[in-house]
């Protein structure tokens, strides 16, 4: 089974401060990390193989720092890693066609799997715009999956409704935070990672003149004004206090 | 023309209006889309709701599939020449905006609170950073993909005298490998905390299952009857149904009073509360990060604060 696994490298969100001036977030200086559903991904590709065999590749799209996050994905079980150096501007059309071209060049494959959506964005767009670009079929929330020989059946989480989906290989699966507990490497695993390949790929080897079609112009701060009244005080009194406070609030009715 | 769909009713009312304003900033027509076999009732309803044309896509398909209902949107948006295109953002929804965006090799932005045009541009606005962000975004090519959450617009009012046409197709579905083997109502109950005036939530900080009635006991007594959670109680340990779950993948919700009980204010959380009335967190760790999103606080353990508070609130409202 050749399973290609697409990875993030994101800010970790749980880091971001925010300006207390301009309410805007501080990005520089936020540690990075692999958008953590991704790692669910790859968990789900790791137990595949163990179960058919096979070759798992990972690919990631950004900069050339995030080649230290793919040693990563190299040390949980990943066979090969391929880095597409993003060009200055970018957006999802490119990003995913990108990913598209780098597959493309693999050639074979038989399962690819993504996180439901990155940390950052939270816009999920990347795995069902490639499922288009590269026309196969698309199973996206999946909560549990179960590969056999010649199909993938998945149980997918869809709000009001349960779906179950199966598909022929090759198929593009998104999976979500549930559907596993992403192992940790051991030290064994990770000294063991550095012999695995790494290839860097330019976008303009694997594509030319592929331009953004949407740009962000700004990004602005949320202003939350929160009252941040905290209670700290012996109990009956702090409930007292608050119920106090609803009341005046009038939401306590 | 602008095109709106969503397989939601009420959401598809709430772009038709947004989609209204937006043509007449263009100059362009409205034209909304069903899917299904008997559509004419429901095209005469988003008719009445604004659309200029509604277009009718007849099909044998039951349920939503990406692939196949992404055919349709190619075909339909090239016979109505349609250059902006609204989707709702449900999960059917922005998996397949994402996947005809792929398709037509167009500009996508999903989960959008804010659109408008500018220089016959369209720009919109999301969250980004789990909601410590709005990126402001500008599409630079046509066509235009967006989708729109619930509840971001409000719905035209009907007018019954609104006058459209209703355009029937019948287009070959091109057939996907995948198909959909079994369904499941997710036993949803009667919860709707995205409707909830007042909503309890609980967090990690409960220890056993039967500990959330202190939250249902509060709620009720508050009478909203509204139960709440954070991810990992309907996520992990899966004690109260997903449609509980308060997050940034779970429910946004507006309620007038929002109070978390042992609930430590990640991020994905607060995105998904953020935009309450007032909010009271309650958890027995001073630095926990939901005191920081909240109007009010108890620093105390959840299970002398609650029962108190419970009563509290049953003697002021006597």
């Amino acid at each position: 089974m050749n399973i290609i696994v697409c990875a993030k490298q994101v800010v970790d969100v749980s880091e971001i401060k925010i300006d207390s001036n301009t309410k805007k977030p501080i990005l520089q200086g936020i540690p990075q990390k692999i958008s953590d559903i991704d790692k669910n991904a790859l968990e789900e590709a790791i137990k595949i193989k163990e179960k058919h065999g096979g070759k798992i590749t990972v690919i990631t799209a950004g900069p050339s720092n995030a080649k230290e996050r793919i040693k990563e994905l190299l040390a949980m079980g990943a066979d090969e890693g391929i880095l597409i150096t993003l060009p200055e501007k970018s957006d999802y059309h490119v990003t995913s066609n990108l990913l598209a071209c780098a597959i493309k060049k693999i050639g074979k494959y038989d399962i690819i799997l993504c996180g439901e959506a990155s940390i950052d964005m939270f816009s999920g767009q990347i795995g069902p715009r490639l499922a288009g670009i590269l026309n196969i079929p698309q199973i996206t929330y999946a909560q549990k999956i179960n590969a056999e020989k010649e199909k993938i059946t998945a149980d997918r989480n869809m709000g009001e409704l349960a779906i179950t989906t199966e598909s022929t290989y090759p198929v593009l699966v998104t999976v979500t935070k549930e559907i596993n507990e992403p192992r940790l490497p051991s030290l064994m695993q990770i000294l063991g990672a550095a012999s695995k390949p790494i290839n860097e790929w330019s976008a303009d080897s694997l594509v030319s003149a592929l331009t953004p079609l949407v740009e962000t112009i700004e990004l602005k701060g949320v202003p939350m004004t929160r009252k941040n009244i905290i209670f700290k005080d012996d109990i009956d009194q702090s409930v007292g206090k608050l119920v106090e406070s609803l009341t005046k609030e009038g939401v306590l009715r | 023309m602008v095109l709106v769909y969503s397989d939601d009713k009420k959401l598809t009312f709430e772009l038709l209006n947004k989609g209204k304003e937006l043509t007449k900033e263009l100059g362009k027509k409205l034209v909304a889309v069903a899917i299904g076999k008997d559509a004419d009732a429901v095209a005469k309803e988003y008719i009445a709701h604004g659309a200029d044309n509604v277009f009718i896509i007849e099909t044998e398909m039951e349920h939503f599939k990406a692939e196949e209902y992404a055919g349709f949107f190619v075909k339909t948006i090239k016979e109505t020449n349609s250059e902006t295109i609204l989707i709702g953002s449900n999960k059917n929804g922005k998996e397949l905006a994402s996947r005809l965006a792929g398709i037509l090799n167009a500009g996508c932005i999903i989960d959008c609170i804010n659109l408008h045009v500018k220089n016959k541009k369209l720009m919109v606005e999301r969250i980004v950073y789990s909601g410590n962000a709005i990126a402001q975004e500008q599409f630079n090519s046509k066509p235009e993909i967006v989708t729109i959450p619930p509840k971001v617009f409000n719905p035209l009012p009907a007018d019954p005298h609104h006058k459209g046409d209703i355009i029937k197709k019948k287009f070959d579905a091109e057939k996907s490998s995948s198909k959909i083997i079994k369904i499941q109502e997710m036993n949803a109950g009667d919860v709707n905390v995205e409707e909830a005036e007042i909503i309890v939530s609980c967090g990690r900080g409960f220890k056993n299952k039967d500990d959330i009635k202190l939250v249902s006991e509060l709620a009720d007594a508050l009478k909203g009857k509204t139960v709440g959670c954070s991810r990992p109680i309907a996520a992990d340990l899966k004690w109260l149904s997903e449609d509980h779950w308060i997050g940034l993948s779970g429910h946004k919700v507006k309620p007038k009073l929002y109070i978390a009980a042992g609930i430590s204010g990640q991020i994905q959380h607060i995105a998904g509360m953020r935009d309450s009335g007032i909010i009271v967190a309650i958890n027995k760790d001073p630095e926990a990060l939901i005191f920081k999103s909240a109007d009010y606080g108890i620093v105390g353990d959840l299970y002398e604060v609650l029962p108190k508070l419970t009563y509290a609130v049953k003697e002021k409202l006597k």
